[in-house]
């Protein structure tokens, strides 16, 4: 019988019988479960794969690389905008190359189910110029990464992979391969090439730039790009990574009308577009994510309206597709007259019964009369919830740690009591920094640190803030009677209110931790999370 | 063959169990699967569907086409209405009696059955109470899909099957009310089915 995976757990296997030696990764939606599932896998721990989670994506993918440096294969996971924060490396070690394989899947989120964009990571994968692998279903998920890790080998450049919620989250029977062995440690020959002094980047950046052919040329005959002429000449579909099954699921037995060209590789395959083009009088480019084929396709063919797509209206700009709007882009009768029931209400998703957030922002909430209501910032994770009616406590959520920052610069701007809410494992992901920041200064902010002891959002995953936030802070230079504690419970509220509104009075750095539990967490969870407290104490 | 199924309800409510029923099942009988689900934000209390499709041939989409689904089977009678716009016009709306209540403005549940029975094929059980009486309110899920067996194009041997492998490192007995719940769906649907034939 087939394996039943998720796009992710197929890619996670794949990865692992490619010769993985390490995962590296910070949890976000959807790209999680790819380092769970090796997390949970019996071969990997027997393989001694490497598969912790890191404190962010940047030092994950800096730790990837380390250990492609030494010859291993390495592989590196985020959503889409945790490339942002690893963008630096990212950048930066498609220039010095890699040794050992380095892929870098990245799960892009259209329609933002639990995002604050739809970035769309191919966009930097070409910025970096390095080979993109877009796999259409769960079983390409599979397959693919013994290609990835192939190919990075071969040019000596990551590889990045691009996943998009859709896949991510769907499951499909699988078919195993034969597993590769685990590469073994192998220092590079000439380590220059990973120093990038400008002597040195200059040279390495000449050989980037040069690649560029052979990146070409390697898409041309790639398998994943398949194109297939019809005999009728009328319409052309480019169709790239999962909006191919969109497009099959239209045209399903009328495959024969129609020309299809495949892509699931890239730099784009110039000569097979070129093909395509010339063969149909209509080219309809079917892409999840940002128009970058169809403004590619206008610029080779100088911009006409024979190309049709996303920048035509044939295709929305936003949102994710669905077999629908696909079919409609082919001119394929739609049966979707009907709507969703009036009486039917919305349903948004909201902070769990008895959360410890809830009486966190309660607290805040009592305070607002007097401090006026926008004075309040917000982070990533469950707690961003504290935006929504019925709290409404938050006002802003932009990225991982600007609670923090965006707090300072408000209060260097003159705002007064200016309050910044922030979880455990957000602030060791990109707070700290900034804390530093309104620490050297002494801004006047008071920092409210949600600790509930887990990445709770994508599932309670452990976080690396737990047992360390006092010695964290007071490293970083909050003052002792500045750095509180409060137990966010319905009981202490007026003694809570009382210690937010005496640190409000202060004019400079404020810490409050606000400690308890994420309530989805288990009993033995919350048992090992004590021991560990106390053994860090 | 070609079955789409969505599962519909709130976050929580374990829709996710019955999907893994229909993909085992599916699998061992050599058929292909295709399921989405949701991960993620909206899993804090908020509405979430899964989509199941099932054939005999390569299934190319993730996602059910709108207007055809062949059935909506809810743990929650408003989040069954949500997807209505999916189902075919032969398709069958089952679902759970009982409301999920966590916002302001949630209708009238009297509302929502009628809004429910404009629909010709329809199964409307109390899925809650009649596991609460099995023994656990956990197994509503189980009883549901028991209620939608009939409609299901799989054997009922590969779903007992199924739910078998599926909570075989639990003990017996939370086993054997699973499939209990199973055959007290089945029943109660079957009274039901017969009854509006029978009109
Ligand atoms: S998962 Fe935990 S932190 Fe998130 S809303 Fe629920 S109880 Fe709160």
């Amino acid at each position: 019988m087939k394996s039943l995976l998720l796009g992710n757990e197929a890619l996670a296997q794949g990865s692992i019988d490619a010769g993985l030696s390490g995962v590296y990764a910070y949890p976000g939606t959807p790209s999680t479960e790819i380092t769970e599932y090796i997390q949970r896998s019996k071969l990997a721990r027997e393989l001694k794969i490497h598969a912790t989670w890191s404190v962010n994506e940047k030092t994950a993918m800096e730790s990837a690389l380390g250990m492609s440096y030494t010859g291993l294969r390495a592989l590196v996971v985020m959503k889409h905008v945790g490339l942002n924060v690893a963008s630096d490396v990212f950048m930066n070690m498609s220039v010095s190359g890699i040794n050992g394989g380095l892929v870098v899947v990245v799960a892009d989120d259209p329609s933002m189910h639990s995002s604050q964009n739809e970035q769309d990571s191919r966009f930097y994968g070409k910025f970096a110029m390095i080979p993109i692998l877009e796999p259409s279903n769960q079983q390409e998920a599979y397959d693919i990464m013994h290609y990835a890790f192939d190919l990075s080998e071969e040019l000596k450049l990551p590889v990045l992979v691009r996943m998009v919620t859709r896949l991510s989250h769907s499951r499909a029977g699988i078919e195993l391969r034969e597993r590769r062995a685990q590469n073994v440690m192998q220092l590079p020959t000439d380590t220059s090439r990973f120093a990038l002094l400008p002597m040195n980047a200059r040279k390495q950046f000449d050989k980037l730039v040069n690649k560029k052919a052979i990146l070409i040329k390697l898409s041309e005959s790639s398998s994943l790009n398949d194109l297939k002429l019809s005999q009728h000449n009328d319409v052309g579909i480019i169709a790239c990574g999962i909006a191919y099954n969109y497009v099959m699921e239209n045209i399903g037995d009328d495959v024969s009308f129609y020309s299809i060209l495949k892509i699931s590789q890239y730099p784009l395959p110039k000569e097979k577009i070129k093909k395509l083009y010339k063969h149909c009088d209509k080219i309809i480019v079917v892409e999840e994510g940002y128009p970058l084929v169809e403004e590619l396709l206008h610029d080779y063919f100088n911009k006409n309206d024979k190309i049709k797509g996303k920048l035509t209206g044939d295709i929305p700009l936003t949102g994710e597709l669905n077999p629908n709007t696909v079919g409609k882009s082919l001119g394929i009768f739609q049966n979707i007259s009907k709507s969703i029931p009036e009486i039917v209400s919305g349903r948004p998703p909201q902070l769990c019964e008895g959360c410890g957030h809830t009486d966190l922002f309660n607290t805040i909430n009592e305070l607002i009369p007097e401090i006026g209501n926008k004075n309040v910032f917000g982070d990533i994770g469950c707690y961003a919830l504290g935006a929504l009616p019925p709290l409404k406590t938050v006002n802003t959520l932009i990225d991982m740690g600007a609670s923090i920052t965006m707090a300072k610069g408000a209060a260097d701007a003159g705002l007064e009591n200016a309050i910044a809410v922030i979880g455990d494992s957000t602030f060791t992901h990109s707070g700290m920094t900034g804390l530093l920041d309104a620490v050297y200064e002494n801004s006047p902010i008071t920092v409210i640190i949600s600790d509930n002891s887990a990445i709770a959002m994508t599932g309670a995953q452990e976080s690396s803030a737990v047992g360390r936030l006092h010695k964290i802070c007071l490293g970083i230079g909050v003052h002792p009677d500045h750095l509180k504690t409060m137990i966010p419970l319905n009981k202490n509220h007026e003694q809570n209110v009382e210690l937010l509104r005496n640190e409000l009075k202060y004019k400079g750095v404020s810490v409050i931790i606000s400690e308890r539990p994420c309530v989805r967490l288990s009993r033995d969870k919350k048992e090992e999370i004590k021991a560990k407290i106390a053994s860090l104490s | 063959m070609k079955t789409n199924i969505i599962l519909s309800g709130v976050g929580g409510q374990g829709i996710l169990t019955i999907a893994a029923v229909l993909d085992t099942a599916a699998l061992s009988e050599n058929l292909f699967v295709k399921q989405s689900e949701v991960h993620g934000m909206s899993q804090r209390g908020g509405a979430v569907q899964c989509h199941v499709r099932i054939s005999d041939k390569q299934i190319f989409s993730d996602l059910i086409p709108e207007g055809k689904a062949d059935l909506i089977l809810s743990v929650e009678p408003m989040e069954l209405l949500r997807y209505t716009p999916f189902l075919n016009k032969y398709g069958w709306l089952v679902t759970d009696s009982h409301p999920f209540i966590n916002t302001d403005n949630y209708p009238d549940k009297n509302d929502l059955f009628k809004q429910i029975k404009k629909h010709p094929y329809h199964i409307i059980i109390n899925a809650t109470e009649i596991a609460k009486k099995i023994g656990n309110s956990k197994v509503t899920n189980m009883v549901l899909l028991g209620a939608a067996a009939s409609i299901i194009p799989l054997s009922e041997e590969s779903l007992l099957d199924a739910i078998k492998k599926l909570f075989q490192h639990k003990s017996d007995k939370i086993i054997s009310l699973n499939l209990k719940a199973f055959f007290e769906g089945k029943k109660i649907a079957k009274e039901i089915t017969n009854l509006a034939t029978n009109i």
